[in-house]
């Protein structure tokens, strides 16, 4: 007879600290995770001054207001990294899943490639829509 | 009697016989995003700051306003996809099954709206 028993398998542990050190390779992954979800943030903010826009000019003096405040700068230029640095990830994720650049030495690079690239397309960003 | 060898329905399912289709889907629109992204960015970013006027006439045309639905639609799928891949890793239950479930409707609100907004500001 099979036991009604239920069985409590594990969820993904948290390895990095006690059990693994930290390295480029797990700390550029858990980063792209990051990232991705904090950009809801950006989203939320930027739909709201959307919608603003298109209500009213009272409405949109609220949503902008918030939006170009040092609020909103912060969520935008957060966001605006974040979604560098997911993009440069997910591009090394499509190169992971065609089975090239998986030796440790390309992937440490790799993973400098993002956290540099995202940084410097950040600026370039800025700069370019100032 | 089967006609497909069992090889053939094997083949790109992994051994669960599914999730494989989600790795694809995200994929997909990954690579959508790719060529999206970085063009939407300097359409918003050049945007936000400016008088209302300038916004309204800014979406109202056909290149920003496609771009951006579409930056929202398949972006957003993405967001509740990934999401629920991070609480399926750290969540159980009910618990699970309740986290699941707001990501993928808070992403349809999100999208919504956008499109909403779009096209109120569009037509």
């Amino acid at each position: 007879m099979a036991e009604p028993k239920r069985v409590e398998r594990p969820l993904s542990p948290f390895m990095i600290g006690p059990y693994y050190r930290p390295q480029m390779t797990s700390i550029s992954s858990i980063l792209t995770r990051i990232t991705g979800h904090a950009l809801v943030a950006g989203a939320l903010l930027g739909v709201w001054w959307l919608l603003a826009a298109a209500t009213s000019e009272a409405y949109f003096q609220t949503a902008n207001a918030v939006a170009t405040s040092w609020f909103g700068d912060l969520v935008f230029t957060g966001s605006l990294w974040a979604v560098w640095y997911h993009y440069l990830a997910g591009l090394r994720h499509l190169y992971f899943d065609a089975g090239k650049g998986l030796d440790i030495p390309t992937a440490e690079k790799l993973g400098w490639a993002c956290i540099i690239g995202s940084v410097v397309l950040t600026v370039i960003t800025i700069l370019l829509v100032q | 009697m089967r006609y497909l060898t069992p090889r053939k329905r094997a083949e790109g399912r992994g051994a669960a016989h599914a999730g494989t289709e989600h790795h694809w889907s995200m994929t997909v629109s990954a690579v959508g995003l790719a060529f999206l992204v970085p063009v939407w960015l300097y359409v918003f970013g050049k945007t936000l700051g400016q008088p209302r006027d300038v916004v309204l006439e800014t979406f109202a045309s056909p290149f920003p306003a496609i771009l951006t639905a579409l930056v929202l639609v398949v972006g957003m799928r993405h967001f509740a996809m990934g999401a629920t891949t991070m609480i399926e890793d750290y969540a159980r239950g009910t618990t699970r099954k309740m986290l699941i479930i707001f990501v993928i409707s808070l992403s349809w609100v999100i999208a919504a709206t956008g499109l909403f907004a779009l096209a109120r500001m569009a037509l």
